[in-house]
């Protein structure tokens, strides 16, 4: 297989605020009609004197062509997904988004979240079907909300939940939580927000788990409980993880389960069985809704019927054949988001599980499970590459490129920045901090074929010859990407950081 | 081991001899074999999942859900005077255009070169909304305003480091809530106190003598809104933020950014820290799903020390005159720091952040006024034909696309009841959230409302409370 002659589009575009043209025009909003205008007067009379604005805001002035041109060209400079081979892109399942769904997803555009429920009883039972029939069946909980509008969103309503729970069980003085380093950094900041003292597990050299004497060790009469991804960001499933629940349910902890990426294991195995009182699915990871660039994403938030009553307001409940939103609930933590959350991903996500059934969801969980195992055989031929901990891993697996970057100099990021030559999307390394040396994350997941997978490998494979014959060529990368690299971009430095362009204009005098 | 009757769209390698021989090529026979290495028997499901028939076939499947959807009504095929906190706006097409592009809608975490135009797109984002807000920092938004409201007035209790926050009671309940729950701690005396401040019944402001009544040396912040929930101007922003800064406290404001066309920037009455809602920008309601929260300050390193949201910065690269972008800080975040982050963040709403840059291109300075002065002019026509109505009471004055309808001799749920035979959603129900409102509903007229709409709404009226 030979790779690509790619380059990716590089239209070195402006800031839009240089390409301002004054006088220009994008768009022109509808007016007051006349017979309104004649009755109120003029605007500017209709505000406070001392909240009128003054000057005109610093927006850029452009005609509506520049406009759209200025932003296609942004978008030919993204490597999306859909044009894209994301293998590489562990922990966040890059799989294919449906197209039809798009169109579904925007039937509830003009939708508002306050109308009448008459008005809406289509979309609350797509959204409660989801839950009811789909999601307690794969989880094996009891009762979905949908209202955190993130993964990480999911886990703070979790520490939320867990918050009162304990609270209300008039236990207040439970504030530890346990997590794993190995788990998502969010397993430790959301429960940390929320005002938890957070306990971190360290894995075991050999096998990458903590082991269940350190755990018996962590717990004590002040555990609220537990937030732990399995399986972990290493691809590594804990097989003790019901004698771990069992550990913080004896010490009279709550266990919540981070299932952002549940893709593996979908008709496998499952939460309620695995002892969880609470879990959580990225519907834009497992359940196909696309990443939007990093949002709006959605969490599907399962708890058991114990934890039921403590769900945001409002719930959607089912009462005869009609759907009701419920906001009488005493226990509520009430709201960790305005409204019902991000909808359109629910919608998508109940199309996505539609067309495939019982049958095609475990399919996509076995066919990323031996992706991963198809793409492991071939990585481990690969000079260079380390997979540290023994066993077999589920959907992902964190490998290292520290025997290559012994050798030749060349680390993870001159790979990463070599590898989009190639039109491959640079790696998920590894959240923080690195346990694993050099390290990356890919997941093969459903969406890709045999071939593309080989692809992604003769790629990366390519990348590392280059290192060992020519590492300079690997460390100057990108060489046919859409920019050049930024040395020292002073990020770090309140004199040179610009997070808008009047701070850079400012302070670099703003001119190219 | 599941056998597809038939390969799926979805799943390239399901066609039966690519899977086997793939499973040849790890030594495995069957998928369960692989799954027993690595989970134990106990935990494994032993039958198949009992869910619905699937419906692989793309039209099939969207008759499906078409059929439940289609049974809908949706806002703009009735006329909807729904608002507080998501609001109906007309949606450019380039808009629509760009929110649709496959390369922002399917991007996610690729670097600064292969991703440059998201980045350059956020940046973009970031650099508009500080202008209509008088700022110069701002980060990748948040999911909504009441999470932009709950990660500022932390901020600013880090800043002050003081635990008391001051909320007025003319905020929304539900962001209310949100804003509780950022402020709530599992540790045992940890947490921000809330104190709320009188709402002043006649003008539906902060009460100001309450105001200074209640700060002190231990206030952290006074969060307000411009415009608040209840759709009232916010008037005394300088003097809120004067009596704040008297005490060493940190003036927050959240702010409706349509309306910054019209309405002074916060910058301009001493906010410290604002934030709000970018769904006005551009972006569909989609149930709630449009949500957008921001937040913005000056560019002072301790204000950007506290912020929890990725903070995308331009610099230059090697190549002369181009530009590259990397995040500010970093190390503040949740993906560096875990438990000890700023808060934490995550995937948000980066794609509602690069349509509203869209939107903000669009319109420009002028169009930016010319909207926000016809959401003045056509609210402000509702309320006048309203005010004519016996039994129909709008309370307060100075206000911008929303304001309270109080009706003294029916009952809101009937008044909305009777709209809605009539195809028009009427203003959201207020009797809970502010029973001292009476029988009220918060009405929002925009810029799509036409004034034969405006025109009906007040017949209508007239004939239900007449």
């Amino acid at each position: 297989m030979k790779t690509r002659e790619y380059h990716a589009a590089r239209w070195s575009e402006p800031i839009i605020h240089e390409l301002t043209s004054p006088g220009e025009r994008g768009f022109i909003p509808p007016r007051a009609e006349k017979r309104i205008r004649d009755r109120v007067g003029e605007a500017p009379s209709l505000v406070p004197e001392p909240l009128r604005r003054r000057t005109e805001p610093g927006l850029p002035e452009l005609s509506q062509a520049q406009v759209l041109r200025h932003y296609l060209r942004l978008s030919q400079m993204t490597l999306g997904m859909e044009l894209g081979i994301d293998v590489g892109v562990g922990t966040c399942t890059m799989k294919y988004s449906p197209k039809v769904n798009e169109g579904l997803a925007q039937m509830i555009a003009e939708v508002h979240p306050d109308q009448p429920e008459e008005t809406i009883q289509g979309l609350l039972e797509v959204v409660y079907e989801f839950g009811d029939m789909f999601l307690r069946e794969i989880s094996g909980m009891d009762a979905f909300s949908f209202q955190p509008p993130g993964g990480s969103a999911g886990a703070y309503n979790n520490a939320l939940i867990m918050r009162k729970y304990h609270q209300v069980q008039g236990e207040p003085w439970r504030d530890e939580v346990i997590t794993t380093i190995f788990s998502h950094p969010c397993d430790a900041a959301c429960p940390a927000t929320a005002g938890y003292k957070v306990i971190t597990l360290y894995p075991d050299p050999e096998t990458g788990l903590p082991d269940a004497e350190a755990l018996k060790e962590a717990v004590g009469p002040r555990t609220a409980g537990c937030f732990i991804t399995n399986p972990e960001d290493t691809g590594i499933f804990n097989k003790h993880i019901d004698e771990w629940t069992q550990i913080i349910h004896d010490a009279g902890g709550l266990c919540s389960y981070d299932q952002a990426n549940a893709n593996a294991i979908m008709g496998v195995t499952r939460a309620r069985e695995a002892g969880f009182d609470m879990c959580f699915f990225n519907l834009h990871k497992t359940f196909s809704s696309p990443h939007g660039s990093s949002g709006p994403g959605s969490a599907a938030i399962g708890v058991t019927a114990e934890l039921e009553p403590y769900l945001p307001v409002p719930v959607i409940v089912k009462r005869g054949s009609r759907y009701h939103l419920d906001y009488d609930r005493p226990l509520s933590i009430g709201r960790v988001r305005d409204f019902m959350g991000n909808l359109q991903a629910v919608v998508r996500s109940y199309a996505w599980c539609m067309a495939l059934g019982a049958e095609g969801l475990r399919e996509a969980a076995e066919v990323s499970m031996i992706n991963n195992q198809y793409l492991a055989e071939k990585l481990r031929q690969v000079r260079g590459v380390t997979l540290p901990f023994r066993g077999r891993r589920l959907d992902q697996a964190r490998w290292s490129l520290e025997r290559l970057k012994e050798e030749t100099g060349v680390g993870v990021q001159d790979v990463n920045n070599r590898l989009i030559d190639y039109g491959v999307q640079s790696m998920f390394t590894s959240h923080h901090p690195w346990l694993v040396p050099e390290p990356f994350t890919p997941e093969p997941c459903e969406t890709y074929s045999r071939a593309d997978i080989d692809y992604w490998v003769e790629a990366l494979k390519t990348v590392i010859d280059e290192a060992y014959a020519d590492p300079q060529l690997v460390k100057t990368a990108p060489h046919r990407s859409s920019n050049h690299n930024v040395v020292d971009g002073g990020f770090d430095d309140p004199d040179r950081w610009a997070m808008s362009w009047r701070a850079y204009k400012r302070k670099r005098g703003g001119v190219r | 081991m599941v056998k597809m009757s038939q390969p799926h769209p979805y799943i390239p390698n399901s066609v039966p001899e690519v899977k086997r021989e793939m499973l040849r090529l790890v030594g495995a026979e069957s998928a369960d074999e692989l799954y027993r290495e690595m989970i134990p028997e106990r935990l494994l499901m032993r039958t198949q999942m009992k869910l619905p028939e699937a419906l692989p076939d793309e039209l099939g499947l969207r008759r499906h859900v078409e059929s439940k959807l289609s049974r809908d009504v949706t806002a703009a095929e009735y006329t909807s005077f729904l608002g507080g906190g998501c609001w109906q706006h007309y949606v450019p097409e380039v808009c629509e255009t760009i929110a649709c592009r496959s390369e922002f809608l399917t991007a996610y975490a690729g670097g600064s070169h292969s991703d440059l135009g998201r980045y350059q797109a956020n940046f973009e984002f970031q650099s508009l909304i500080c202008e209509l807000l008088g700022m110069e920092v701002s980060g990748i938004p948040t999911y909504d305003w009441g999470a932009a409201a709950g990660n500022s007035v932390r901020m600013a209790s880090r800043l002050t480091g003081r635990r008391k926050i001051l909320v007025p009671g003319n905020v929304s309940p539900s962001r209310l809530s949100i804003i509780g729950n950022f402020c709530g701690s599992a540790h045992q005396g940890g947490g921000l106190e809330i104190r709320p401040l009188k709402m002043d019944p006649g003008t539906g402001t902060v009460d100001l003598g309450d105001l200074e009544s209640k700060l002190g040396e231990d206030v952290a912040c006074v969060y307000f809104e411009n415009p608040n929930y209840l759709g009232v101007i916010e008037a005394g922003g300088a003097e809120i933020s004067a009596l704040a800064h008297n005490v060493g406290a940190e003036s927050v404001c959240g702010v409706d950014p349509i309306s910054l066309g019209v309405l002074a920037p916060p910058s301009d009455y001493g906010v410290d820290i604002a934030c709000g809602e970018a769904q006005p920008l551009g972006v569909h309601m989609y149930a709630g799903g449009g949500s957008c929260g921001f937040i913005a300050s000056r560019d002072e390193e301790r204000y950007v020390a506290e912020y929890p949201l990725r903070l995308v910065s331009v610099a230059p690269t090697v190549a002369p005159g181009e530009y590259g972008f990397g995040q500010a800080l970093y190390e503040r975040t949740s993906y560096m720091a875990r438990e000890n982050a700023k808060d934490w963040v995550g995937t948000t709403t980066a794609l509602w952040g690069i349509v509203a840059a869209v939107y903000m291109s669009l319109l420009g300075p002028k169009g930016m006024r010319e909207v926000g002065e016809t959401i003045l002019q056509k609210s402000h026509y509702a309320t006048a034909l309203l005010g004519e109505l016996g039994g129909v009471e709008v309370p307060f004055k100075g206000f911008f696309k929303e304001f309270p309808v109080r009706f003294t001799g029916r009952k809101v749920k009937e008044v909305n009841r009777k709209l809605l035979k009539q195809g028009i959603m009427g203003g959201k129900n207020l009797t809970r959230e502010f029973p001292e409102l009476g029988q009220s509903a918060l009405y929002c007229v925009t810029e799509v409302h036409t004034v034969e709409q405006i025109e009906a709404l007040a017949s209508a009226l007239r004939e239900v409370t007449g």
